[in-house]
């Protein structure tokens, strides 16, 4: 039957106002259900039709999932909490400015009006083949076509690829590993809480999934250790323009400096594999050496060492070694 | 005090920022529904078979066409097709009560398709057994569609990396010489050898191409988007065969066009034709994805140049052989590029070959600056290349290479009303501070290393013969008509300054009339090739000189002494020995009425155009009614210029690329909007920006279908991309030919502002020229860091 893009079919709408409410809704529309939380990444998929839940649940009307709160040891961002408010909350931005810099670099004003910050942890990939409707392994079937050889791969993965090839889109999961935070996800049976690294899902383990949630699941809330607060921050995102695009790449960190050592150290970097990574063994180059732009440079090695390029993203191999060397010359006395 | 020159704001600007402006799509009709289209989705194929039974048993439901109910063509494009030529063209509309019904009724048709083979890029397309875009021929030779392929051997001896440039008989289509060509490169001191790359690019207007047909009596009435509002309902009028006044086209307001509305009618046809069916009115609206492709695009290109200098930097030679992109039904703007390189460079000798290939990509149509946008943004890097070499200053190689008012250029020695080239590089130098800027070039500031770019670039620049046409009402308003589309580049009320300026009336006292052609507008040229301004600034002044006259006579009729005794000014028309013997434009109007005759419309000048004759005839009666044709002549084309300066700062760490400041300096002759036309410099050069740095095209080879269909993936520049720092200045000379002095100024920016920075990209890459747009941090990163490019050096689309 012939394909038409760009009209929205028809679903049923829900607007909940409590989180129980909503996972009621979504154990019983199951597969067929669909979260909506800002709708920016929502929209683009029933437009092409290509995603068509038979149920929205609009979490819109949750207060509950709306908000920053301090609590005993930290901070706590409700899932529904727009990425505006993130990029200018005062407390966030005094202790915590790896993550408003993220969120503030997130596509452009008036998307992070609407954009949630659950919605940009949570959002699916924009690989454009996936995302066009072919039927990818990710899609349910059984090749990637963006990691043919002539294939069209420049925003794609150097790192951790499983079959699947596309890369996490979230411009706040790395500033959210960097600060060592947990998610709280809520489901029938009660609330989990994973940390950060943990939330994605790879490929290997579940190709068509991005994150760990399952159906009748919500992220509910980020909760952010008070551990990093005030450390020393880094935040860079690579991208094809200065607003209104994914990134090329990203990396955040935060140390703990002191006696002109680096005392403690959590680097992540997004754009670089299916899932956003924590660069664990730069962080070993780091912890417990003086930075310079040697140690930078070192700890850039290290995390591009596995990369494994396709066609068109070799780039990204010293991109993301360069992008390591800046947080790390960003911290020189 | 003229009203040109002056910053007056356009009569739409507070419906259109409030919102209250209607486009196309905004207007309803009694009954009206929504039509869907039915998309190739495949660049190249055959339908075989359409079962559309289950889709028209739906609720809802109202009807179809299809490709076999419309205007035939054998070589060109048809608004609905049975033989896609490219992904997305339209094979068949659904109407029904809702969109949402339309695109489930798409959904429920079965196409059968045969695919054909297809070709993404004209190089690919020029290989010995290569696919054809068309099962016609991979060109238009003439009229013809043919094949013309270069052989195994014209390849093998192309240097690695570098395009075939083979000589001799059919190798291309087009072919030029001015000059000795070998003797040109015998003089030379240096000589580059490049192959370039440009990419095509989607115009992507912020309104998409939706369209509103109605009929009633056998007459169409249809809302548009459209540049150009009488031509364009000439052009829809020919295609489906109606009498001109049959059709009744509305378009007040068109959010954009970029050349891609130049008339656009092709998918109008769908609601008329759908509306002549079901006798119902009928709604398009075109989504992004369809105006990425339908909404024409800039034609790429692949080529080779050749470029001798002289020590000095005099060019002797420029040998240009190029590929353009013409999509499936087009030429490519390769020939355009090249006369636009002989201008803007004067090569003592000069060869020019080029094939339009077609390909399976979204049809091609002139973007602002075709060719010359193109050709200017890759050849600019390439001046900078060749100054370096000889050690001469990068602005003296381009101002001694550049024309005078008395150039000729071109294969058959075109000639210009006027260049006033080297005063806009000598402004530009002073305002930009060349020197000062270029001795920071190459410097360091952290990661960033700074370049300095600059962009010489000419385009056409106006027309002559259209008509204007006006009213001096009995209430003492001039009423001034225009058949111009509103694209936005406030023509419409900027070029009826002319008609005003004589008549001395205040701009409070004139109404312009537009957007509609039952209102009776004056012919018009298209909106397009940076005509208006030019054009119709004549054909105004021409009917302001005509009501003069008229008031003239009128007054002396009526109060004694010549007409040549007269003045107008102030409202009145007056002796010019005693102002206050005289009478108002509104009395002046009534008499006019009372005498008839060519005073009120009854009569008219015979060289009118037919549509301007109906429109006077129509008018006839309402006041003093004036109508003239653009008779003022004029020796030679047109052209202006714009002298775009950039300074970028180049991260080396990541590829990433600051503009940091721009100037512009144009000669476009007389100013006839100060803030209009810094409009028009900051925007045509912002798009340029794009061009060179983010704005792209991307297919799958292997499947052949596009990727960077929607905003966010074509990336156009965002006003973030370009730098807070602008400025602009004109060289305010007046072209003598024409009596307000003015010219067009709409298209030669592009490639200024693309030029400036392929030129400072290059040079904050210390001199190394890519020699390809866009230049992309993943482009120049590869390149900094000394890494294997991820293209081929003569891929497009990636």
């Amino acid at each position: 039957m012939a394909i038409i893009r760009d009209m929205i079919p028809a679903f049923e709408l829900f607007q909940p106002t409590s989180a129980d409410d909503a996972i009621e809704l979504l154990i019983r529309y199951g597969e067929d259900g669909w979260v909506l939380g800002g709708g920016m990444d929502s929209f683009d998929w029933w437009k092409e039709r290509i995603k068509r839940p038979t149920a929205v649940v609009d979490l819109a009307n949750v207060d509950a999932l709306k908000g920053v709160r301090s609590t005993a040891d930290g901070i706590e961002i409700g899932a529904m909490t727009t990425l505006t408010e993130v990029a200018t909350h005062p407390e966030l931005l005094a202790n915590y400015s790896v993550l408003t810099d993220a969120a503030a670099h997130v596509a452009t004003p008036q998307i992070r009006n609407r954009g949630t910050l659950a919605g940009n942890l949570a959002q699916d990939t924009r690989c454009w083949y996936y995302r066009g409707g072919w039927p990818c392994y990710r899609a349910g079937g059984n090749t990637c076509y963006a990691s043919a050889p002539t294939a069209m791969n420049r925003e794609h993965a150097i790192l951790g690829t499983n079959r699947c090839v596309a890369v996490s889109p979230s411009d706040t999961a790395p500033a959210l590993i960097a600060l060592d935070a947990q998610f709280v996800i809520q489901g029938s049976r009660g609330e989990r809480l994973v940390d950060a690294e943990d939330f994605f899902m790879p490929p290997s383990v579940d190709i068509e999934r991005m994150t760990i949630l399952k159906p009748g699941e919500l992220l509910t809330a980020i909760r952010i250790p008070s551990t990093w607060s005030g450390a020393t921050f880094y935040y860079e995102k690579v991208e094809d323009r200065k607003a209104w695009d994914f990134a090329l790449m990203t990396v955040a960190s935060a140390m703990r400096i002191s006696g002109g050592v680096i005392q403690e150290v959590r680097m992540a970097a997004n754009g670089a594999a299916p899932v956003p990574l924590r660069l664990e063994d730069s962080e070993r180059v780091l912890r417990g050496q003086a930075p310079s732009d040697q140690l930078g440079i070192q700890a850039g090695e290290v995390a591009v060492r596995d990369a494994q390029p396709l066609r068109h993203n070799d780039y990204k191999i010293p991109l993301m070694r360069n992008l390591v060397r800046r947080a790390v010359r960003g911290t020189e006395a | 005090m003229a009203l040109i020159g002056q910053d007056i704001s356009p009569p739409d600007l507070h419906a259109k920022i409030t919102g209250r402006a209607r486009y196309a799509e905004d207007f309803r009709a009694d009954g009206m529904v929504f039509a869907k289209l039915l998309a190739s989705p495949m660049p190249h194929c055959r339908v075989t078979r359409i079962d559309a039974s289950a889709a028209l048993a739906m609720d809802g439901v109202i009807g179809i066409l299809t490709a076999d109910e419309v205007p035939q063509s054998e070589t060109g494009e048809q608004c609905l097709t049975n033989h896609p030529h490219y992904e997305g063209e339209a094979i068949l509309a659904v109407a029904a009560i809702d969109e949402t019904t339309a695109a489930d009724a798409i959904e429920r048709i079965r196409v059968d398709f045969e695919p054909l083979p297809f070709v993404l890029n004209p190089l690919d397309s020029m290989r010995p057994g290569s696919p054809n875009a068309r099962l016609e021929g991979n060109t238009r030779t003439g009229r013809e569609l043919t094949t013309l392929k270069w052989t195994e051997e014209d390849f093998a001896n192309a240097p690695e990396g570098s395009m075939p440039m083979p000589d001799g008989e059919g190798k291309a289509n087009t072919e030029w010489m001015v000059g000795d060509i070998d003797a040109g490169f015998a003089a030379a001191d240096l000589i580059l050898d490049e192959t370039i790359v440009h990419q095509s690019l989607t115009h992507h207007p912020l309104e998409p191409r939706s369209a509103m047909a109605y009929w009633q009596n056998g007459r169409l009435f249809i809302h548009t988007s459209t540049q150009s509002l009488v031509r364009t309902r000439q052009a829809l009028a020919a295609q489906l065969e109606l009498d001109i006044e049959d059709v009744v086209m509305i378009g007040d307001y068109c959010g954009g066009g970029f050349g891609s509305k130049i008339s656009g009618s092709i998918i109008q046809q769908v609601p008329a034709l759908m509306s002549r069916k079901l006798n119902r009115p009928v709604m398009l609206r075109i989504t992004r994805a369809e105006e990425n492709y339908l909404g024409r695009a800039r034609p790429g290109m692949q080529a080779r140049v050749r470029i001798g200098f002289r020590a000095d930097g005099r060019i002797t030679a420029l040998d240009l052989f190029a590929l353009g992109d013409g999509g499936p039904f087009a030429g490519g703007d390769q020939n355009g590029a090249a006369n636009t390189a002989s201008l803007t460079y004067r090569p003592l000798n000069m060869r020019f070959r080029g094939v339009g290939v077609f390909t399976n990509t979204p049809p091609k149509a002139a973007q602002r600056g075709p060719g010359g946008a193109q050709i200017i943004g890759m050849l600019e890097p390439l001046m900078d290349k060749a100054a370096r070499e000889l050690g001469v200053d990068r602005l003296a190689l381009r101002r001694l290479n550049a024309p005078d008012g008395d150039v000729e250029y071109g294969p058959r020695g075109a000639t210009l009303t006027s260049v006033f080239v080297k005063e806009a590089i000598d402004l530009g130098r002073e305002l930009f501070g060349w020197e000062e800027r270029l001795a920071r070039s190459g410097q360091m500031n952290g990661t960033k290393r700074t370049g300095i770019g600059v962009g010489v670039s000419p385009f056409a620049a106006g027309s002559r013969g259209y008509d204007g046409l006006l009213v001096i009402r009995p209430d003492g308003k001039v009423q001034i008509q225009q058949g111009l589309g509103n694209l936005g580049t406030h023509s419409i009320s900027d070029t009826a300054r002319a008609a005003a300026d004589v008549l001395g009336v205040e701009w409070d006292d004139v109404e312009v009339v537009f957007g509609d052609t039952s209102r009776h507008l004056p012919w018009s040229s298209v909106q397009a090739g940076s005509q208006t301004t030019h054009a119709h600034t004549r054909a105004n002044h021409a009917a302001g000189l005509d009501a003069q006259q008229k008031l003239r006579e009128i007054a002396a009729r009526d109060l004694g002494g010549r007409p040549e005794d007269y003045d107008t000014s102030g409202g009145r028309v007056y002796r010019r020995t005693n102002p206050s013997q005289g009478m108002t434009l509104a009395r002046a109007a009534t008499r006019a009425i009372e005498l008839g005759g060519r005073y009120s419309g009854e009569e008219f000048n015979e060289d009118l155009n037919d549509m301007t004759k109906a429109s006077v005839t129509a008018l006839a009666g309402q006041g003093l009614v004036a109508a003239a044709r653009d008779n003022f002549g004029g020796q030679g084309g047109l052209q202006s210029w714009v002298v775009g300066f950039a300074e970028v700062e180049l991260d080396v760490e990541t590829g990433k690329v600051d503009v940091v400041h721009y100037t512009a300096v144009t000669d476009c002759g007389v100013v006839v909007h100060p803030r209009s036309l810094g409009g028009q410099i900051f925007g045509g050069s912002i798009q340029g920006m794009g061009i060179a740095m983010s704005q792209k095209w991307v297919f799958d080879p292997v499947w052949g279908v596009s990727f960077a269909k929607r905003f966010y993936t074509a990336r156009p520049p965002g006003i973030l991309d370009v730098p807070i720092d602008m400025q602009w200045a004109a060289v305010e000379i007046p072209d003598p030919q024409t009596p307000v002095g003015a010219k067009g100024i709409g298209e030669p920016c592009v490639g200024a502002g693309s030029a400036a920075l392929t030129s400072a990209i290059a040079d904050a890459m210390e001199g190394e020229c890519l020699c390809r747009t866009p230049l992309t941090a993943d482009v120049l990163l590869a390149e900094l860091e000394g890494r294997a490019p991820a293209y081929g050096p003569l891929d497009l689309h990636v």
